[in-house]
Parts: structure tokens; C-alpha cells; sequence
């Protein structure tokens, strides 16, 4: 399952009428598990390809995606050791990642 | 990003073109771009992060861009159709390569061993004339059979293919350099042949050896340095992970 895979399976659920979303790592630093370029594809029915990190903020992801779709807004998030937030998602390796959150309108 | 990118975006995949996508992270505006085109400073940025196949964050033409670089998947030609190359087949698409096995000897090369594997029932030089090795190209050499994997080889070090490896064992591998030397090519050329092919870690059965090999393709492509190379090699010596 390479990134040309997650954005094939992202076509294929257009086509077939889903409402989805693309969530792409943008930026990291530090030990980050995934390279920017990474994608995680989300259905509006919650549905997934692919990942942004180890797992730990993937939930976190999917529901943004799930928003993104809902309100067609693009959406940018931040996730390190020094954010509160994203501490409760458990960014444990770390390293910070930039994700960009954008519909596929 | 528009439908009409997402399609644009997975045919240049499926054509095997690469193609980057910039995106404004501003504004959510994006602009398709064709690597081989190189007028603007985005598009040189972009040609460039598609050439080191890394996606990330550039500023040009005055605005901050994230280069999102979609590649075509690397390429293995494995010549052979033995018992290694069914195993090394299934584990490198999995990586995300597109595998292509080479073989003229039909009871090989059958689909029933090669099920959803291309399979060229060929001669190498031949195979290699219709669809060249390029610089995203991985050559393994497992017919063991001169025949076979020499011409594959010669072919391969005429190309910028970034691993080159060939099964036998240390006296195998020293009388096909010699063969290959006889044949004009000098030690700088033949030292890129991986040969005995694998990472060490001491791979007994065709799946082992067939992840030995991944393992080494991986490291060719991702740490081709001393440094890097020198960690990788302790990582597989001792199963130790300095840098976890």
C-alpha cells in the first residue's frame, strides 16, 4: 500500500459517490514515523486508507477529515510533544508533524 | 484538492509518469506540474523534490508551497522465475514496486507460480530493449545460470539503476566478475554488483533470503551513504536500533 495506492482508493470512492477527505503530513521534525508526502484518505462514513503517523494521532485525523467534509474547509494541524493537544493524542515518539487537511470537492 | 487533480494525479501514476502536486497551504490553491517542465521557480523546485523523491515545503515565486511529489513506483526486474523470485515478487509490491519477471523458460515463468506478476518470457537484453532499466530501476539476477543473469547484469551496468544484485555464493560471484571484467567493464562498474545479493542476517529459506534482498534494496535506495550505511549494516548485525 504505497501513496499512489491511498490516492487510487481515494478516486475509487469519488467515483463511487463518497464524499471524502485527504489528510497529507506537510512538514516533520525530529523522530517523525512518516516522511511528508504521507497521506491518509477518510470517508465521510469514517471509512480509511493509509496514515500519517505510527497511529497515534490518526483518530485525531479522521475526525478533522470527517469536520473537513462537513464544512468543506480546509483545516492545518500541528502535533508535537510541546502541545497539549496533541500530547492527549499521544505523539509519544517525539518528533512534530504539520498535517494539512483539505476536502476533495 | 479538485477531482479533476485526484484523477490527473492517479493517471500520471497509472501511465507511470511522475507528476507533482503544489498546494498554497494558505489558500488551498494548486497547480499541477509537470517535472519535465522547469520554467517558473515552483516548477524548478518541483522538478527538483521529484528527482530526490521527497515531498515538502518550498517558497517560489514569492508564496509558500507544499510540493506534494507523486513518482511512479520503482521498478524490479528480477530475471529468473525461481522458488526466491515467487516470495521477493509478493514482499516488493507490497513495498510499493512494480515487479516484472524475466525468464524465457516457459515451465518458470508460468502465471500459476507468477499469479498478478508481470511476466516477460524473454531474454533479458530483449526485455530490457522494450522497457528499459531507469534511475528508479532495481536488477536482481536469480536464474543463476550465466545465460541468463550475465546479459541481465551487462544490461544493468549500462544504466543508472540504483541496486544491482546477483544470487551465488563468493567463488560464483568472483568467476561472473571475471566474466563480466573479460567483457570490458572495470572494478568501478562491477562493484556495483551486490553479490553475494542480500543483507546478512544469516537467511536460510527463499522467503529470508527473499527479505535479505528487499532489505538490501531498501537500504541502496534510502541510505546510500557510509554513515547511514555503517548504522544499517550494525542494525542487522545485532538487531540493535541506534536512532529509534
Amino acid at each position: 500500500m504505497d501513496e499512489a495506492d491511498i490516492l487510487e482508493a481515494a478516486e475509487r470512492w469519488t467515483l463511487d459517490g463518497h464524499a471524502v477527505a485527504l489528510a497529507t503530513v506537510v512538514k516533520t521534525w525530529g523522530s517523525a514515523p512518516r516522511p511528508a508526502g504521507s497521506h491518509i484518505a477518510v470517508r465521510a462514513d469514517g471509512l480509511f486508507e493509509g496514515s500519517v503517523s505510527g497511529g497515534c494521532v490518526e483518530g485525531e485525523i479522521i475526525e478533522a477529515a470527517r469536520e473537513t467534509i462537513r464544512d468543506g474547509k480546509v483545516r492545518y494541524l500541528r502535533f508535537g510533544v510541546s502541545d497539549e493537544k496533541a500530547w492527549s493524542a499521544g505523539l509519544a515518539c517525539g518528533g512534530r508533524i504539520e498535517i494539512f487537511v483539505e476536502p476533495i470537492v | 484538492m479538485k477531482r479533476s487533480t485526484l484523477h490527473a494525479v492517479c493517471d500520471a501514476g497509472r501511465a507511470g509518469r511522475g507528476i507533482v502536486r503544489a498546494v498554497d497551504i494558505a489558500s488551498g490553491e494548486e497547480r499541477l506540474i509537470d517535472i519535465a517542465s522547469g520554467n517558473s521557480q515552483l516548477e524548478r523546485a518541483a522538478a527538483d523534490a521529484a528527482r530526490i523523491d521527497r515531498s515538502a515545503v518550498a517558497d517560489a515565486d514569492g508564496r509558500t508551497w507544499f510540493l506534494d511529489v507523486c513518482n511512479p513506483p520503482l521498478d524490479l526486474a528480477i530475471i529468473g522465475a525461481v522458488h526466491i523470485a515467487q516470495i521477493l515478487a509478493r514482499i516488493a509490491h507490497l513495498a510499493g514496486y512494480g515487479v516484472r519477471v524475466i525468464d524465457p523458460r516457459g515451465a518458470f515463468a508460468s502465471p500459476d507460480r507468477f499469479p498478478d506478476v508481470s511476466l516477460s518470457l524473454q531474454w533479458p537484453d530483449e526485455a530490457f530493449a522494450k522497457e528499459p532499466l531507469g534511475s528508479r530501476s532495481a536488477l536482481v539476477a536469480l536464474a543463476h545460470d550465466p545465460k541468463l543473469d550475465d546479459p541481465a547484469l551487462a544490461a544493468a551496468l549500462r544504466t543508472t539503476c540504483f541496486y544491482i544484485g546477483a544470487l551465488g555464493s563468493k567463488k560464483t560471484h568472483a568467476a561472473r566478475l571475471a566474466r563480466l571484467g573479460a567483457h570490458g567493464f572495470g572494478d568501478k562498474e562491477l562493484i556495483r554488483i551486490h553479490g553475494p545479493i542480500g543483507l546478512a542476517i544469516g537467511a536460510r529459506s527463499p522467503a529470508e533470503i527473499a527479505i535479505s534482498i528487499l532489505a538490501e534494496m531498501t537500504m541502496k535506495l534510502r541510505a546510500d551513504d557510509v554513515w547511514e550505511r555503517s548504522i544499517v549494516r550494525a542494525t542487522a548485525n545485532t538487531g540493535f536500533t541506534p536512532r529509534s
